[in-house]
């Protein structure tokens, strides 16, 4: 379920804030430098479904899949963001975190407000606050690909 | 634009673009619009083994979905590592195992290259790849695209990608180049007056007298730089130029697909070429860019010509006509590597090489080499470097404190010869 506790980040969280170099070799443990620059021990404080909120062009940077893969792997249901960069869209798209485009939620949500994520009316409840948020809707195919989990469960499940 | 009758209502269907039919008959959905998201069937698609293997084996894929329509290049490097070297082995091995014949291995040259001599790259096709600057495919009228390893892998395993269908934006250029000046001066001149991203997402039309006036090396400048103003696709005019090079090199029957006349770009900007004039970027970044009068007291360690933008014939025989019976000034390294194979033995048998090797360049094998810091040319610290290609990115050509600058392949030429950097009319 996509409920949880909001993490709010500001602008221009890129792909070396998210997991700095050096996190891309084999066996690296993803999740103790998810976002160590601004936030050390991020993972640590994180329960499963919490959301991150983010500003503008959440994401620039690299393209190493690691970023979304390290957020996924603490527990993080989703990223809500006022706008991403391209290739990490791809990328969460792909392996199935949800990446949802929302103007106006960094003053709609605030650090630690409780909030839930309705993927298919395109809502986000903030419980703290009692006030509702629309996303951007979600096309067809991007559904298609969040409701299978990933592209490769999509592959599965369509082949 | 086509007018329809509906319910008593005419409805106005504005014209379209290359991007929005190509994706349209790729995807069959007739009618997709800038925004909507498709399954798109790629005609062709470049794979890269050593990063689609691991998720082959994850997933359980033991077949990619049509070999014939793969191709594999073994380029970037030329086994400068072990590692390296390993990844190329992958790839021979991936290749045997899944029978494809469209393989191009280490001494090949670059694959953006490599593919459109070889009659892979035909107008009007989808051609969604390994690589960020395919779309230098746009030259040929395809709609070429990078994409990341999920989905090369994806498209390996099924030939499809999803794909959001990009608005357009025009940039169309009247007036003639002046003398030293070319496609490379006009491109830098974009991503210094309006960004780099200013075709974020979006598909890049370059039409106009003096796009049509280009050899087609030069419009692949225009279109293997479209990723540097951020697009997604990048297209020049499918003209007979363009058609008699693809005839040439392949028999496969392909239907070249153009803007219709009234489409409503995004966006169109409007250049006079006969204003331009030599551009070069400074560190670190490729819209950092002024006129090539103004870092003239630039001294350089190293010049270098060659990459997907500047490896191709045109590109060294402008070099060459600037280099002729001049000579490299001393403490100046130049370095001239063609993309590739075919374009070697061309500048060879033009004599090209010979006038390079007589003004003290070194000619190295074809290959992406020190573009990216491998190979013949590797930045060591402080150096400074101009370079004929694309990105000047910090410490992409070797050391971290190394600067790149990036210029046309006629004031790199020039530039040798002084040391510093210098316009091309001036020597
Ligand atoms: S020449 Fe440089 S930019 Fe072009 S494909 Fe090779 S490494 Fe990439």
């Amino acid at each position: 379920m996509m409920r949880g506790t909001a993490y709010v980040f500001g602008d221009e969280i890129n792909t070396d804030i998210i997991t700095p170099r050096g996190s891309d070799y084999v066996g690296a443990d993803l999740t103790d430098i998810l976002m160590s620059p601004v936030r050390p021990n991020f993972a640590a404080e994180v329960d499963e479904g919490d959301i991150i909120v983010a500003g503008e062009h959440f994401g620039s940077g690299s393209s190493r899949e690691t970023a979304p893969r390290a957020i996924q792997e603490a527990g993080i249901s989703a990223v809500v963001a006022e706008s991403f960069a391209r290739i990490y869209y791809r990328n969460s798209v792909n392996i199935g975190l949800p990446a949802l485009t929302c103007p106006g939620v960094t003053e709609h949500v605030s650090e630690e407000d409780e909030i839930e994520i309705g993927l298919g009316n395109g809502v986000i409840q903030n419980h703290t606050t009692g006030r509702d948020v629309e996303f951007e809707p979600l096309d067809d195919v991007v559904q298609s690909i969040y409701d299978a989990g990933g592209l490769f469960k999509y592959y599965h499940a369509t082949k | 634009m086509i007018r329809v009758k509906y319910a008593d209502t005419v409805i106005t269907i504005m014209g379209r673009t290359i991007a929005e039919k190509i994706l349209s008959r790729a995807s069959g959905s007739p009618n997709v619009v800038p925004g909507d998201h498709v399954f798109a069937d790629v005609d062709l698609h470049r794979t890269s083994p050593a990063r689609v293997l691991p998720i082959f084996e994850e997933e359980g894929i033991e077949e990619v979905w049509d070999p014939s329509k793969i191709v594999v290049v073994n380029d970037h490097g030329s086994q400068e590592s072990i590692d390296e070297a390993n990844e190329k082995s992958q790839a021979r091995q991936f290749v045997e195992e899944q029978v494809i014949e469209h393989f191009y291995d280490v001494g090949h040259g670059i694959g953006h290259e490599v593919l459109p001599e070889n009659g892979h790259v035909r107008p009007g096709e989808l051609i969604v790849a390994a690589d960020s600057h395919s779309v230098t495919y746009g030259a040929f009228g395809a709609a070429g695209t990078g994409v990341g390893k999920t989905d090369i892998a994806y498209i390996s395993a099924t030939g499809q990608a999803w794909l959001r269908v990009p608005e357009t934006i025009r940039f169309h250029v009247t007036g003639e180049f002046p003398e030293y000046t070319s496609a490379k001066d006009l491109v830098l001149y974009i991503a210094g007056e309006y960004g780099t991203d200013v075709a974020r997402y979006k598909a890049i039309e370059y039409t106009g007298p003096a796009i049509e006036s280009l050899p087609l090396d030069e419009r692949m400048v225009l279109s293997n730089m479209a990723i540097e103003l951020g697009g997604k696709f990048g297209f020049t005019p499918v003209d007979s130029m363009v058609t008699d090079y693809v005839d040439e090199r392949t028999d496969k029957p392909y239907e070249p697909v153009r803007a219709d006349d009234d489409v409503d770009y995004e966006a169109t900007y409007h250049f006079d070429a006969s204003e331009l004039h030599p551009k070069v970027s400074k560190p670190h970044r490729v819209g950092n860019v002024v006129d090539v009068d103004e870092v003239t007291n630039v001294e350089l360690d190293q010049v270098f010509i060659g990459t997907c933008t500047h490896g191709k014939y045109e590109d060294l025989s402008r070099a060459a006509a600037v280099l002729d019976g001049k000579e490299v000034a001393p403490g100046t390294r130049l370095i001239i590597t063609p993309a590739t194979r075919e374009v070697f033995t061309r500048a060879a048998r033009e004599g090209l090489i010979e006038i390079f090797n007589e003004a003290g360049a070194t000619v190295t094998n074809a290959t992406c080499g020190a573009c990216i810091g491998f190979a013949s040319g590797v930045l060591g610290e402080e150096e400074v470097c101009l370079a004929a290609q694309n990105r000047n990115f910090k410490g992409r050509m070797g050391s971290e404190t190394s600067e790149i600058y990036l210029s046309s392949p006629e004031t790199a030429a020039a530039s040798a010869i002084t040391g510093r950097i210098t316009p091309p009319g001036a020597v």
